[in-house]
């Protein structure tokens, strides 16, 4: 089985922003569960939180074909 | 242990890779070196893709608005929703009710543009999503940085839009030696590139899984051994799954991408606190 070091390191490196992501939304429906006519304002604010660190897992695929 | 079940029948499986992307020119098949790289001198798929799709955007908003009856048919429902979803929930919301009509015909174009060009990535046949290549993504942020740069310094004149984008409000004393180099680059240098690369790595993986999906569940298929067929038609069963998903993605893609178009100008002409 052969294949390249850089999907493993990839791979480490996604753990980040999907921890991120996962913080992000939780934070988002325990939000929207206390306060549920905040939700059009929160969910701007979640996907935009979403949008950043997503970034990271995105620039990191670009890093792991390009290296 | 995988490579020991495959390897029982003959070729070798070569995983999709970003050359997939390299799409062969429509017409007359010339090249020319450039940078050291050989490329491609024609019309290639992606850029038949974002005209054809440019004008289907155009078409649709066009036809949706043609008739503006008082009570809408569905043509015209689905165009006014789309447009005022946009509209409200980008434009206003975001930039404010003082000045965001201006770019609202900018955030509607570029929205509708994406989202029509990512779910071309979708449409069975073509499939292929036009802002998987380079180029097109990175013309898209240098109007997107143009556009902000040039309403915020018109607005605060060249050295106020400097220190409004450079100098957080509220912050006083040695640390700003530390932050406005910083916010700096971060605001005015970095912002093109990872809205550029934001969206093109989205539709670029996004292809790619669909790709190795594909691939994998066929060459598991016919050339794996019996023990491993069921194992395609799984992929192929995730493939479709994941088709979805990236419906979704698509989607996200256009309106976060509109979203930060937004943030940007809403940051740009922003009042000094």
């Amino acid at each position: 089985m052969d294949g390249n070091l850089n999907m493993i390191g990839y791979g480490l490196a996604a753990i980040g922003p999907g921890i991120g992501i996962g913080l992000i939304f939780a934070a988002y429906i325990n939000g929207v569960a206390r306060q549920p006519e905040a939700q059009s304002r929160l969910q701007t604010i979640a996907i935009l939180g979403f949008a950043l660190a997503e970034a990271l897992a995105i620039i990191g695929i670009a890093l792991a074909f390009v290296l | 242990m995988s490579a020991g079940f495959l390897a029982a029948s003959g070729d070798t499986f070569t995983p999709p890779g970003p050359g997939d992307f390299n799409l062969p020119p429509v017409g007359p098949d010339k090249t020319f070196t450039f940078l050291g790289q050989e490329m491609y001198l024609g019309v290639t798929k992606p850029m038949l893709q974002i005209v054809i799709f440019a004008g289907l955007a155009f078409a649709f908003l066009y036809l949706a608005s043609r008739h503006r009856a008082m009570v809408p048919g569905k043509l015209q429902y689905v165009g006014e929703a789309s447009y005022g979803f946009v509209r409200n929930s980008l434009g206003r919301d975001i930039i404010g009710s003082h000045d965001f009509m201006r770019f609202v015909p900018y955030l509607v174009t570029i929205f509708f543009l994406l989202l029509f060009n990512n779910w071309a990535a979708t449409i069975p046949f073509i499939q292929f999503p036009t802002f998987s290549r380079t180029g097109l993504v990175y013309g898209l942020a240098a109007i997107s940085w143009l556009i902000y740069n040039y309403v915020g310094i018109k607005k605060h004149g060249l050295l106020g839009y400097i220190k409004l984008q450079c100098v957080p409000s509220g912050v006083t004393g040695p640390i700003l030696v530390l932050i406005v180099p910083l916010e700096f680059f971060s605001n005015l240098v970095v912002r093109p590139v990872t809205l550029a690369l934001r969206l093109f790595c989205n539709m670029f993986a996004g292809h790619l899984l669909l790709i190795l999906f594909a691939l994998g569940g066929e060459y598991l298929l016919l050339h794996g051994s019996l023990l491993v067929k069921p194992v395609g038609i799984l992929a192929w069963v995730l493939f479709i799954a994941v088709a979805f998903l990236e419906l979704l993605i698509q989607f996200l893609q256009a309106y976060v991408f509109t979203l930060l178009n937004a943030m940007y100008i809403a940051g740009a002409v922003a009042d000094e606190h």
